[in-house]
């Protein structure tokens, strides 16, 4: 049914994405709750950073990562020389680019929930003899996990919609980076291929519906549980 | 229970802004203290400091010769064994109520969940979610929730607060014998004269910050300097008695005096041979010199008069305390009727008492 052309681009889109979200996730929460329960000097200038990738041109971001993760990069010689790894040109680099792209959005998501939780019911915990780490698995977990479902989706749809930075940092590799988006690109700029393009665009809305009504059916059994109701 | 009887002792000051809380109390290792004040006089913030919510800027906080907190220590609120019932029940909504109960229980308490769930009214709920509960059952939960936890104790921030009066009643029930059966001592907050009247057994009036008295119960009720500070116009005094006897057709029973001497109240549901507490209001007690045959008033007891004195700021008006055998109790006269009937220390009398009530 699909060309392998197509499940080519699927499964690069899925795994890059996939990936960059399985990053980000621990990260995020916690500078979700850096952000949330913590006042520290130069709060304002890390919130301004960390909505820098929603703000700039996508290429900007891919750009910068080249010089920081480039081969001649800071990071990236280092990273080249004592561990061997090469990240420009590698799916894995497409998943960065992609986490950094989506990790604003997961950050605000699980930050605002954060901000509504209700801190009387952590203080409660605390007094029952739980201790910090304790608290935040058993209370504050699944009281954000709503927020939390609904920024992993936000991060992934975004991972998976990811072009100028992926294009720039991890160029457009068949089998390697090629993600739908850049697969759909490529198409698009090939005379004679406008309905392999059409199908694909039509992939690209099926997939990000699929994670959008998944996301939010879950969400809603989390929410629905915290009100009380069972089903 | 590994300090049972050990008193708490507090010596904090501690700044919130324009507020100063500069207090120096110590609790007794039994039995039920009230912690009482009007809204603002600090008893929310002294109750976070002893549960480790928050931390004072000076001074001590102890459990026998376990330090909680001082100038160098501080033990996190997790690791000091007190259990909290919030004004609000604060029970986690993901949770059922069993989660909710033995969220902070110790293995060895496995055995009294179910004796416990019993005493609270809990056991038909266990399966349910938070969100379905009745106010007064979600306090009931958050009561076992944190006696569950095995504290050596219990502090009870105005418990029953949006409870309407028959809830509170029975609450207040609950929680005298939970207190008795499991001998973990209550420190419970208070703004409430009658509510104090019918839990406490030890009184810490709290003004602006600063504790103004600490003592027994019974000790500061017949306190007239007090008097505005426990309720006023509805100063009460509480006596204790034995119910000797039930009246079905009249709906009434009879409670004896440690003395001997009985009174008629309304039918108590407390079984013959209960120790119950009865609240008598200031003024609904009426003196004469001898007793009286004809009269609807059927409570009259034979008391000694121990003082009299006249409050401050009201002219018109006299308290004079009173003993009963070994109980106080408190009437509020006229000056003009004190001074037709001539009444003065060390004289016998008759207290007539209208209305008691009981918890």
């Amino acid at each position: 049914m699909l060309t392998d052309v197509e499940w080519a681009a699927i499964l690069i889109s899925l795994r890059v994405a996939g990936t960059a979200v399985g990053w980000i996730l621990i990260p995020g929460v916690a500078i979700a709750w850096l952000m949330a329960r913590r006042s520290f000097p130069g709060k304002a200038l890390v919130d301004g950073l960390l909505h820098l990738p929603l703000v700039l041109p996508p290429v900007v971001v891919g750009y910068l990562l080249l010089i920081a993760l480039g081969r001649q990069g800071a990071i990236g010689q280092w990273l080249d020389q004592t561990l061997g790894i090469q990240l420009p040109f590698t799916w894995q680099g497409a998943a960065i680019a992609a986490g950094i792209m989506a990790f604003p959005l997961l950050v605000r998501s699980v930050r605002l929930s954060l901000e509504s939780v209700d801190r009387g019911l952590e203080a409660a915990a605390r007094t029952l003899g739980a201790g910090r780490w304790r608290v935040f698995m058993t209370i504050t977990l699944p009281l954000i996990l709503p927020g939390l479902l609904t920024g992993t989706m936000l991060a992934f749809a975004r991972a998976l919609s990811e072009f100028g930075a992926t294009i720039t940092f991890a160029a457009n590799i068949p089998g390697e980076t090629r993600t739908l988006p850049l697969a759909l690109y490529t198409l698009i700029q090939t005379p004679g291929a406008e309905e392999a393009a059409a199908r694909l665009c039509v992939l690209a809305v099926l997939i990000a519906m699929a994670a959008l009504i998944g996301s939010e059916w879950l969400a809603r059994r989390a929410r629905r549980r915290l009100r009380g109701r069972d089903d | 229970m590994t300090d049972n009887g050990h008193p708490l002792t507090v010596d904090v000051r501690h700044r919130l802004g324009q507020f100063e809380l500069n207090a120096s109390l110590t609790l007794p290792a039994t039995g039920v203290t009230a912690l009482f004040g009007p809204s603002g006089s600090g008893k929310t913030s002294l109750l976070r400091l002893i549960a480790g919510l928050d931390r004072p800027d000076h001074g001590s906080i102890r459990i026998g010769p376990d330090v909680l907190v001082d100038d160098r220590c501080w033990i996190p609120p997790h690791r000091r064994h007190l259990g909290v019932v919030f004004q609000e029940a604060r029970l986690f909504p993901h949770y059922r109520v069993r989660g909710n109960l033995t969220y902070g229980m110790p293995r060895h308490m496995e055995q009294r969940l179910q004796p416990l769930s019993e005493l609270l009214g809990l056991t038909g709920l266990l399966d349910r979610l938070p969100a379905t509960l009745s106010g007064g059952e979600a306090r009931r939960v958050a009561i076992g929730r944190a006696l569950l936890s095995d504290p050596r104790l219990l502090l009870l921030d105005e418990p029953l607060t949006g409870l309407d009066g028959n809830r509170r009643t029975d609450l207040l029930v609950y929680l005298r014998r939970v207190a008795s059966e499991l001998s973990i001592p209550i420190l419970h907050i208070s703004h409430d004269p009658d509510e104090l009247a019918t839990v406490a057994d030890h009184l810490v009036l709290l003004e602006d910050g600063r504790v103004r008295a600490q003592g027994p119960l019974d000790d500061l009720l017949m306190r007239f300097d007090l008097t505005s500070a426990l309720g006023g116009f509805n100063a009460l005094s509480v006596l204790r008695g034995r119910v000797h006897g039930h009246d079905e057709a009249y709906g009434l029973s009879r409670v004896t005096l440690a003395d001997g001497q009985a009174l008629t109240v309304p039918r108590v549901s407390a079984a013959v041979g209960a120790d119950i507490r009865l609240k008598v209001p200031v003024r609904d007690v009426a003196l004469a010199r001898r007793r009286h045959m004809e009269l609807s008033y059927r409570n009259q007891l034979t008391a000694i008069i121990e003082d009299i004195a006249a409050l401050p700021g009201q002219e018109a008006v006299v308290e004079v305390r009173l003993r009963i055998g070994d109980q106080p109790l408190r009437a509020r006269l006229t000056r003009k009727s004190s001074d037709e009937l001539a009444l003065a220390r060390g004289q016998t009398v008759v207290a007539l008492i209208r209305t008691v009530a009981f918890p």
